[in-house]
């Protein structure tokens, strides 16, 4: 593109009168005509209504006005960077946290977290699942040392003092939200072993075993570094449970 | 005649009622980029549709009309997209959605000039060897009244066709609310668009402006096909024969039925035409 443009220019101008910006005398001579402001609803209302496509329970928490002011300044902030709005809102859950003053809910930031989860976890790759017969196929030996590989539609979310998870699931399964909440921590994991994304609570040692094997770390080092995070349920009650749910795609090493 | 008549776009809430409707000539179209993501049961729907009924895809973001090339990600997730589905048709828009490395969710103006009529002929043309097949460039809805205009919108859209060979897709809502919010003559528009190279027609509800009223339509998508349209469908019809033609709807979604309804509205008005001639 030349710079000489005036194609650019223009667009240039464009922009900036969209975002507000309109400071160039073309710019302004645009921003004064009736129908720009279509314009400029068009692009916010198009962002917002991805946010809240993709982040339906913290739309549902926080209602419609309170939603739209939030994702508004998000999107000026962070306008998309990709034509398809399937997964836009990368970062909401942090803008969020930090608006913890103005919503007065400490768990929305998390709750953001697993909606993200959900949105990741409906669009990503599909892949085979690990089996618990191929894993109980392997030596233990071998197994201590090989690899377990997150499926590309697994997610996890968890938070060390507040119940996401519940908070979020009541929501998603639009199970009654005034019973009792336990004010402890919680995770979730999402998994898509088939046609559709489901979830289930993940408790604190399973979320770190997780966490390793995305790093990629071996079997046997994985459960070590999950054991001090999670006193509350060994290994034998969680690592079946993941594999049932289809988090992991396959092993990978040692040679056998 | 075609063997497609009339067809539908496809939201989500209607994938079960869409995919076993036996419809005579029904079809349906999507926003290609709804569904360029990596896997899951968004692209298996997709699939299943596609085995069932013919399918369009109609790219929202390749911004064609903007001062850089289409992005190199989107164009190959849609070629992608393009090789897996195998669509009927395949469009996009003369307008621009990018700029530097943000995506503006909206299909934004620019003066027809010598520059941008050589820069769009470019990017159709990337997009062309990119897919391996001809795209069709609608016309798009206007709000402003635009300085530096050195082409006429139809002359502009004839020149890019017989520069790449693209189609041309007739939005006729698109020319109803534009008539209406810049000062030209719908009629004349629908007469004098090149009709050889017309390969889609779409249909579409519009809405004024909360504010400003009729003197500014809004191509809101979220209400039937109004009565000017319908009229300026047949005058196109009449002259130029059947085309592919969508009703398009993508907000105050109605019962599938409803709309089916309304598109059997088109599909008998297309039958009418092969049948009398």
């Amino acid at each position: 593109m030349p710079p000489s443009s005036t194609l650019a220019d223009f667009q240039r101008a464009f922009a900036a009168a969209l975002l507000g910006e309109a400071t160039s005398p073309a710019a302004q001579a645009l921003a004064m005509q009736p129908g720009f402001a279509v314009y400029r609803n068009t692009v916010l209302c198009g962002c917002i209504d991805a946010l809240a496509a993709n982040y339906p329970t913290v739309a549902t928490l926080v209602g419609a006005e309170w939603f739209e002011a939030a994702a508004g300044r998000f999107a000026r902030a962070h306008l998309p960077r990709d034509g398809s709005l399937a997964v836009y809102g990368k970062g909401f859950a942090e803008f969020l946290e930090a608006l913890e003053p103005e919503s007065g809910l400490a768990y929305l930031g998390g709750v953001a977290r697993l909606d993200r989860a959900w949105t990741e976890a409906h669009v990503a790759a599909d892949a085979p699942v690990l089996t618990a017969a191929s894993l109980a196929a392997m030596s233990p030996a071998r197994l201590l040392d090989a690899t377990l590989v997150p499926h590309p539609a697994t997610r996890w979310a968890s938070s060390p003092e507040l119940p996401i998870f519940t908070i979020w699931r009541r929501h998603r399964e639009q199970a009654p939200l005034d019973a009792e909440l336990e004010w402890h921590g919680e995770g979730g994991l999402l998994t898509r072993p088939g046609a559709v994304v489901v979830w289930r609570a993940l408790d604190a040692g399973a979320a770190t075993f997780l966490d390793e094997c995305a790093r990629g770390r071996p079997f046997g080092v994985a459960v070590e570094r999950a054991f001090p995070a999670g006193p509350e349920a060994g290994i034998a009650t969680w690592l079946p449970a993941l594999v049932a749910a289809g988090a992991f795609t396959r092993q990978e090493g040692p040679s056998p | 005649m075609h063997a497609l008549t009339a067809g539908l776009s496809l939201k989500a809430e209607h994938y079960q009622e869409a995919l076993v409707c036996p419809a005579p000539g029904l079809w349906f179209e999507v926003h290609a980029e709804n569904y360029m993501v990596a896997g899951g049961p968004r692209l298996a729907w997709l699939e299943a549709i596609r085995a069932a009924h013919p399918l369009s895809l109609h790219g929202v973001s390749l911004s064609l009309a903007g001062a850089d090339r289409p992005d190199p990600t989107t164009l190959a997730g849609l070629a992608a997209l393009v090789g897996r589905i195998e669509p009927t048709l395949v469009s996009e828009h003369l307008a621009w959605s990018r700029h530097g490395p943000n995506y503006l969710p909206d299909l934004l103006p620019f003066p027809r000039s010598a520059e941008a009529l050589v820069t769009i002929c470019a990017h159709v043309a990337q997009v062309q060897d990119a897919l391996g097949r001809t795209i069709a460039l609608e016309n798009p809805s206007h709000y402003l009244a635009i300085a530096g205009h050195e082409w006429s919108e139809i002359e502009f859209l004839a020149e890019i066709a017989r520069r790449t060979g693209c189609g041309l897709l007739l939005d006729i809502n698109n020319v109803h609310v534009s008539a209406r919010n810049t000062g030209l003559s719908a009629e004349g528009y629908v007469d004098a668009f090149p009709a050889d190279r017309v390969v889609e027609v779409h249909l579409a509800g519009h809405r004024a402006d909360p504010v400003h009223g009729e003197r500014l339509l809004i191509d809101s998508h979220d209400a039937p096909v109004a009565a000017p349209v319908w009229a300026l469908f047949e005058r196109f019809v009449e002259r130029a024969g059947t085309r592919p033609t969508l009703i398009e709807r993508d907000a105050e979604l109605p019962p599938f039925a409803e709309l089916l309804a309304e598109r059997d509205q088109a599909h008998e008005r297309l039958a009418a035409v092969v049948a009398a001639s």
